[in-house]
């Protein structure tokens, strides 16, 4: 549904997004990650019609942003950063004029209105004008706005900024629940949305794509991953340190705890297979006679991937700043 | 034209034509709501009037002109848009700009010029709206005397097309910013040079300048066409001359919106 490709946008002299390329069908919610200023607003806005790209295409459905902009737009439903909405209406009446800004009319634009405020549980400020409302209703309001027309695609930029826990975990039901059949881009800094609410992740930084794949994927290229913590007890941990280290399969240990009972991290060599050092560990606990309390192979986090990526760069950056 | 492509493309621009007017009415409403929706349209109307008869019983001396026309009240049209009007234009799009909800309008299925004329035609009827509240003029006049019902109508358009322009000029210089006071400050500024431009006390002291220049400069003027709607003529070349500016600006706006975007 939406096909991205080379796209690049300057500001001045300044690559805010720099040949970002990827593409969406239906079915798929794509998180959009990266740190502030990597361009994910820009490449929403690129993808939305509200900027031209300085080079590369953005294609909706088949229709070219750049040729058949409106064909591409009817397809779109977007909520802007920050939840843009005119202060002087009331909720009611921004939702109806973007319903009929949508092309509704009569019962269908009642209908269509009523299923937005129900689905985003504004029914209690339906009334109320949109410069007195707090900010996670203005922001539920934007987003009412954004699936009034029950559009293919959906691009979100932070959906869930400024909503209370409880409203975050609706939000991103929702957002699973209208991925099943819609294209959804959305950006967010909450990487436990990825897993939450994600079948695909892409993490941006300077302008470029750094890092594309499952949420599973993506965990897969932590240090962490793979690695296999061992818990014992009634043996000091310098013996089993000792002997972990000796395995052939262990590329290096950490200990992680040595009161009241040893934990130890045993990190893989490269290219040990999957389970091959979890089992390693466990006939050595056996011939050793260790009272294993727990042998668990991690998963890898998304936290430290992410920084592990992105934060050589901001590291630079602050310290070209700090130097004059 | 090319053959192939534009055949598929026919009905969809027809989908659109008829769509145009639709939005373009659906923008301007919600545009005129938000101007009745806070205290500041009445309060502009009610100055509007207040100014409009000060200056036309007070001082244009209406009663003492003893003649049944309404010169002493439209002379001070000019004067007293100048002010007025960008105070009504200033908001279109610096506010839209301000708040991010360009960021909405520009991303629904409508293209930029829709937008920009559904937002002026909503002031333009806001002004329209303010002017013909000034009907207790005709009844006054009509009651003193006879007024020549042509001239009264031809007054009245003159007028609500000098708003038009000064609006359009809003618009334009509304586009450029997204502070307000910045925004009024030009408009008041390009407003005066379409005034002034042709006005005989500025134009008499340029004796200096060539001819060709000072007619050329006078060409831009809104003051003889106001003048000769005054006059009661109704001269299409007149008209013509409000509708190019208005065009003019507008299209100008476009590609001042355009340009932000483009970065
Ligand atoms: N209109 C503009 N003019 C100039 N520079 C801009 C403009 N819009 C964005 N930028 C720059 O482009 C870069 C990318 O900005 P963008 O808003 O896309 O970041 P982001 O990834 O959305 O960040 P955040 O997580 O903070 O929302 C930033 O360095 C920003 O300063
Ligand atoms: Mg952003």
């Amino acid at each position: 549904m939406i096909k991205v490709e080379n796209l690049v946008k300057a500001f001045g002299p300044k690559l805010a997004v720099n040949g970002v390329s990827f593409s969406v069908e239906r079915g798929e919610v794509l998180g959009f990650l990266g740190p502030n200023g990597a361009g994910k607003s820009t490449t929403m806005r690129m993808i939305t019609g509200f900027m031209p790209p300085t080079a590369g295409r953005v294609s909706v459905g088949g229709h070219d942003l750049a040729e058949h902009p409106i064909a591409a737009k009817r397809l779109i439903g977007y909520l802007p950063e920050n939840a843009p909405a005119y202060t002087d209406m009331t909720v009611w009446g921004f939702l109806n004029f973007a319903a009929e800004l949508r092309g509704l009319r009569g019962e269908a634009k009642r209908r269509a209105v009523m299923r937005a405020i129900e689905i985003c549980f504004l029914d209690s400020v339906v009334h109320q004008s949109v410069d007195t409302l707090s900010k996670g209703y203005r922001h539920r309001t934007c987003f009412a706005q954004s699936i009034i027309h029950d559009p293919p695609v959906l691009i979100l930029d932070e959906p869930t900024d400024g909503l209370d826990p409880n409203q975050k975990h609706e939000v991103r039901t929702l957002i699973r629940r209208m991925g099943q059949t819609k294209a959804i881009v959305f950006s967010t800094h909450i990487l436990e949305e990825v897993d939450a609410a994600c079948t695909r992740a892409i993490i941006i930084d300077r302008g470029q794509i750094v890092a594309n794949g499952t949420p599973a994927e993506l965990r897969q290229r932590s240090e962490l991953a793979g690695a296999v913590a061992v818990s014992v007890q009634d043996t000091p941990a310098s013996t089993v340190n000792q002997k972990l280290r000796e395995l052939p399969t262990v590329k290096r240990t950490l200990v992680l705890r040595e009161q009241p009972d040893v934990l130890i991290r045993a990190y893989p060599r490269a290219g040990g297979r999957n389970g091959e050092l979890q089992a390693s560990i466990y006939e050595l606990a056996v011939r050793e006679r260790w009272r294993l309390l727990e042998l668990r192979t991690e998963e890898g986090r998304l936290d430290e991937v992410f920084r592990s990526i992105t934060l050589p760069d901001t590291t630079r950056t602050v310290n070209e700043t700090a130097t004059p | 034209m090319p053959a192939p492509g534009s055949a598929a493309a026919l009905p969809v621009a027809a989908g659109e034509h008829t769509g145009a007017l639709h939005h373009i009415w659906a923008i301007a409403k919600r545009e005129l709501g938000g101007y009745f929706a806070s205290p500041v349209a009445y309060i502009f109307i009610v100055i509007f009037l207040v100014l409009i008869g000060f200056f036309t019983f007070n001082v244009g001396r209406f009663f003492l002109r003893n003649e049944a026309s309404l010169n002493s009240f439209f002379m001070w049209h000019p004067w007293l848009y100048l002010f007025l009007v960008p105070a009504v234009g200033m908001r279109l799009w610096a506010e839209e700009r301000r708040v991010g909800t360009i960021e909405l309008l520009l991303t629904m299925p409508v293209t930029a010029w829709q937008a920009i004329v559904g937002k002026f035609l909503a002031s333009w009827l806001f002004l329209g709206l303010a002017l013909a509240l000034t009907f207790p003029m005709i009844i006054t006049v009509a009651y003193l005397g006879n007024p020549d019902a042509g001239a009264v109508f031809c007054g009245y358009l003159g007028s609500f097309l000098l708003a038009g322009a000064y609006l359009s000029v809003g618009s334009m210089t509304s586009a450029m910013t997204r502070n307000q006071v910045i925004s009024f400050i030009l408009s008041v500024v390009g407003c005066l040079f379409l005034v002034l431009a042709g006005w005989p006390p500025v134009t008499d002291a340029l004796t200096w300048a060539p001819a060709w220049l000072l007619d050329l400069v006078a060409s831009f003027s809104v003051m003889p066409h106001f003048e000769s709607f005054q006059r009661g003529v109704l001269d299409l070349r007149d008209v013509v001359y409000f509708a190019l500016v208005m065009v003019f600006c507008l299209f100008t706006t476009g590609v001042i919106i355009r340009s932000h975007r483009a970065g």
